[in-house]
């Protein structure tokens, strides 16, 4: 659409009014980009003393203590991986069975509304899912989730310990809901985009509308649903609150989702009031780490989807 | 004829599927609207309205000045935020044609997406450290500018794609110079798009934790000062959410429920007004399908 | 001569709209049909109701009998995916599946029937795409993707997959509107081939197309059937009047 504009011209010399209000608009424009890169610039000397410190094995290091003044991130960089793990693991399998619903299946008149409600839960503040999640969810994970993985897996790393609730496989989940009006969403689109064309191909060959989403839909567009998880991932690896109400604030590594664990956003949120000095030269670091890492995701993600994902107001209350 | 019934079983089993994962996703929605008003409305009085948070959790608490505090950061936040937002929109769209535009555009379609907690930090970098405000209001407001910013750009920008060349070809072929094309023209063919991302971004801001932790701190204290740290329904649910006090508790579900209420009838009026205007020709009509896209 | 397909008072609508009204239409055995007629006049969406993909659409409803061999095909137990692995399609746009290779597009339908056994569908892809005319141009380069051939290779691709599940009966739907001459020519003399082992139901907006390649020719007008028969019949010597303003080109 962009690129059938046509290109409007000027016979000549603008105004001066024109060209004003033209190069007032780019600075402006230009300032926050300049203002954000500066400020990261900012973070990255504010994180000079920590860098500096403990160097490259800042990443690999596994301590957090403020009393020796040791500092590491890996504990941070594992939980938030395990975590976003966890989520995607959940969320994408409901995400995508809810976009091919919404998409393939619903009446037409149960559509819009359906799809709105779905994108009503990306509108709900991290923090009441967080309240939420510390009164509902956990319970419940604790009470017949956990045991019931515990009683076939429990011989596993994986469920090791006991099932308080407060901890990575509760947060994971939180974060599993939390994205999945954004992978369901983009993938849905994604799917509607497919031509009707490939599907009435599937179907005269006499296949059921289950093999038709399979051959002719969900292979079409895998790529467009590949990006819609990627950005679900990127929106868990930032998310903050909900993830630091559910994960049970322990600074170290564990493989058994049942022990509490930290990632890289829960521990700079639970930390940042009381940090000083080095503390907080190395929680900058984590925060810088952790944008790199988002960064990456994101742009990896825009790459996939390009710019459906624009444009949207995330109505999604905080990360 | 027994791989038909078996092809047949397995369709019905995937439409469950699907079905059940629709019901699975709505469960944590019902139920959080749920609890939260269940949990949350014997709190609410005139009282807790308007009283201020002590952190005692002793009689005659309440929550009036997180809801000013929030009030107070929105504004804030929307006033730095929305010119910015809408300027950077207009240039990407009306003028964004080259390198230069398709940068700003790129740049704010990941500045959308960052973790709201770093954008907390870059607020404490300039505000906190820089500037020396401190843990204050105007940190906090700046942080919520810097979410808002993208937002408000890009769906501007999309709006006013949205308006037909033909209207900027007639305006400017009667001699009405560009600038006034753009402020006068288009951007009023566009408002109803714009108006919908902004107030959609404030929803946003409104519910947002993460960077007022590193910015704006919290404050018991009825406070407009933009140089003291300040109170916000968000914060006062942190805060609270696992206090031994049921006093604070209840604050805290008191405060998740005001929040809730904002956030949700924002988001559902917009919503509501767009249906109302969808079919009134293609502006609106696009824009319903881009709001149900999800970054 | 034995009828394959008989429409007994088919009628179908789009919502409210009248697209195809009380047709009686007999189709043979093992020749080829044509229906002509000018846009709009239900052709399409005529032979869409012989294989149950008009229900498809959102607000498409059917009335009347379509007999596949006697059989009603909206019989009340009778299951539209098995009608269409007996009445296959080939569409106005060559849709093969750009995800999958010339060899996966060809098996396709088998493979959802559940075939495994490799020796089984190498002999059909071999076979199918002979019977396309196009097994000499990939064989090859079957591992190819099913879009990276041109057009008219695509459509006898289209053509292929229809064929592999052996349907007794393949409709098309003005195949060769989006291919150029020479590509239009290869799929004529292909259907000529097949028609000793299919029953072909060709829909064509194209008069010299159906005069070229039908045995027989149905004429269509805003929705209802006007005239049928042999094709020399129709175009030489037709009974109805409308159907000679149509063919001498009095309206299009």
């Amino acid at each position: 659409m962009r690129a059938a504009r046509s290109r409007l011209t000027f016979s000549g010399r603008s105004s001066g009014a024109d060209k004003l209000f033209e190069y007032g608009v780019l600075a402006i424009a230009l300032s926050t980009l300049i203002l954000v890169w500066g400020l990261v610039l900012k973070l990255a000397v504010d994180a000079q003393p920590s860098i500096d410190r403990f160097g490259p094995g800042f990443i690999i290091g596994m301590q957090w203590n403020p009393n020796t003044e040791m500092f590491g991130a890996l504990p941070f960089i594992f939980g938030t991986l395990l975590t976003s793990g966890i989520a995607i693991l959940i969320g994408v399998p409901l995400s995508i069975g809810i976009a091919v619903y919404l998409s393939e299946l619903a009446p037409p008149w149960v559509r819009e509304p359906l799809a709105f409600v779905v994108e009503l839960l990306a509108a709900v503040p991290s923090v009441i899912y967080g309240l939420w999640a510390m009164y509902a969810l956990r319970p419940f994970i604790a009470h017949s989730i956990e045991p019931f993985f515990m009683s076939f897996l429990g011989w596993t790393p994986l469920f090791q310990g006991n099932a308080v609730g407060l901890d990575k496989f509760t947060a994971g989940v939180i974060l599993a809901i939390m994205i999945i009006p954004t992978v369901a969403s983009v993938s849905k689109e994604t799917m509607r985009a497919v031509p009707d064309s490939q599907r009435e191909a599937a179907l005269s060959l006499g296949a059921t509308r289950y093999e038709t989403t399979r051959i002719a839909v969900l292979s079409y567009a895998r790529s467009g649903i590949f990006g819609a998880c990627i950005l679900g991932l990127g929106r868990a690896l930032g998310e903050t609150m909900a993830v630091t109400m559910t994960i049970g604030n322990a600074n170290r590594i564990s493989w058994s989702l049942l022990d509490p664990g930290q990632t890289m956003s829960s521990l700079i949120a639970n930390n940042w009031g009381e940090a000083q000095g080095i503390q907080l030269s190395a929680l900058i670091e984590i925060g810088l780490v952790l944008f790199i890492v988002a960064l990456i995701v994101n742009l990896f993600a825009r790459l996939m989807v390009g710019r459906i994902m624009k444009a949207v107001p995330t109505t999604g209350g905080g990360l | 004829m027994n791989t038909f019934a078996y092809r047949r079983m397995k369709n019905r089993l995937a439409s469950f599927a699907a079905l059940a994962c629709v019901v699975l996703a709505l469960i944590p929605l019902v139920y959080i609207l749920f609890m939260v008003v269940k949990t949350g409305a014997p709190a609410i009085s005139w009282g807790f309205l308007t009283n201020r948070t002590v952190g005692t959790g002793g009689p005659g608490e309440g929550i009036g000045n997180a809801i000013l505090g929030t009030l107070l950061l929105v504004f804030y936040a929307t006033l730095m935020g929305l010119p910015i937002g809408l300027l950077t929109g207009i240039y990407v769209s009306e003028y964004g044609n080259n390198k230069i535009g398709y940068t700003v555009r790129f740049f704010n379609d990941l500045l959308a997406n960052f973790p709201s907690i770093v954008i907390g930090l870059l607020a404490y970098a300039l505000v906190v450290n820089f500037l020396q405000f401190g843990f204050s209001l105007f940190a906090g407001s700046v942080a919520l500018a810097i979410i808002m910013i993208p937002i408000v750009s890009n769906t501007t920008e999309e709006a006013l794609r949205m308006v037909p060349n033909s209207l900027r070809e007639g305006a400017l072929a009667l001699g009405v110079p560009r600038w006034r094309t753009v402020l006068k023209v288009i951007l009023v063919n566009g408002k109803s798009g714009v108006t919908t991302g902004v107030l959609l971004s404030v929803a946003r801001i409104t519910g947002e934790t993460a960077p007022l932790l590193l910015t704006a701190f919290y404050s018991s204290y009825w406070s407009t000062s933009l140089k003291e740290p300040v109170a916000s329904l968000p914060l006062t649910i942190f805060r609270n959410y696992n206090s031994p006090s049921k006093e604070l508790l209840q604050q805290a579900w008191g405060a998740a429920l005001v929040l809730i209420l904002i956030v949700l009838s924002i988001n559902i009026g917009v919503r509501l007004f767009l249906r109302k205007r969808t079919g009134k020709g293609k502006v609106v009509k696009n824009w319903k399908q881009r709001l149900s896209l999800r970054t | 001569m034995e009828a394959k397909i008989v429409t007994e008072d088919l009628n179908a609508h789009f919502g409210d709209v009248h697209a195809v009204r009380g047709v009686n239409l007999s189709i043979p055995k093992n020749r080829i049909t044509a229906i002509i007629g000018p846009s709009g006049c239900g052709k399409s969406t005529l032979i869409r109701c012989m294989n149950r993909m008009h229900e498809v659409v959102r607000g498409a409803r059917v009335t009347g009998k379509v007999l596949l061999d006697g059989k009603n095909i909206y019989g009340p137990d009778i299951d539209p995916v098995m009608i269409r692995t007996k009445v296959g399609m080939v569409f106005q746009k060559p849709n093969p599946f750009p995800t999958m290779s010339i060899y996966d597009n060809a098996v396709a339908g088998l493979r959802l029937n559940g075939e495994k056994d490799w020796k089984i569908l190498d002999e059909t892809a071999e076979r199918s795409l002979k019977l396309a005319a196009l097994w000499d141009e990939v064989k090859g380069n079957l591992d190819a993707s099913g879009v990276s051939i041109s057009g008219g290779q695509q459509q006898r691709l289209c053509i292929a997959r229809a064929l592999a599940v052996q349907p007794e009966v393949l409709l098309l739907d003005e195949p060769c509107s989006a291919l150029d001459p020479i590509a239009t020519a290869k799929i004529e003399d292909l259907l000529f081939d097949l028609k000793s082992q299919f029953t072909i139901v060709i829909v064509t907006h194209n008069m010299q197309q159906a005069a070229r390649v039908a045995d027989f020719t149905a004429f269509m007008y805003l929705g209802e059937l006007i005239e049928f028969g042999d094709t020399k019949v129709i175009f030489e010597n037709p009974v109805k009047e409308l159907t000679e303003k149509y063919i001498t080109g009095r309206f299009g």
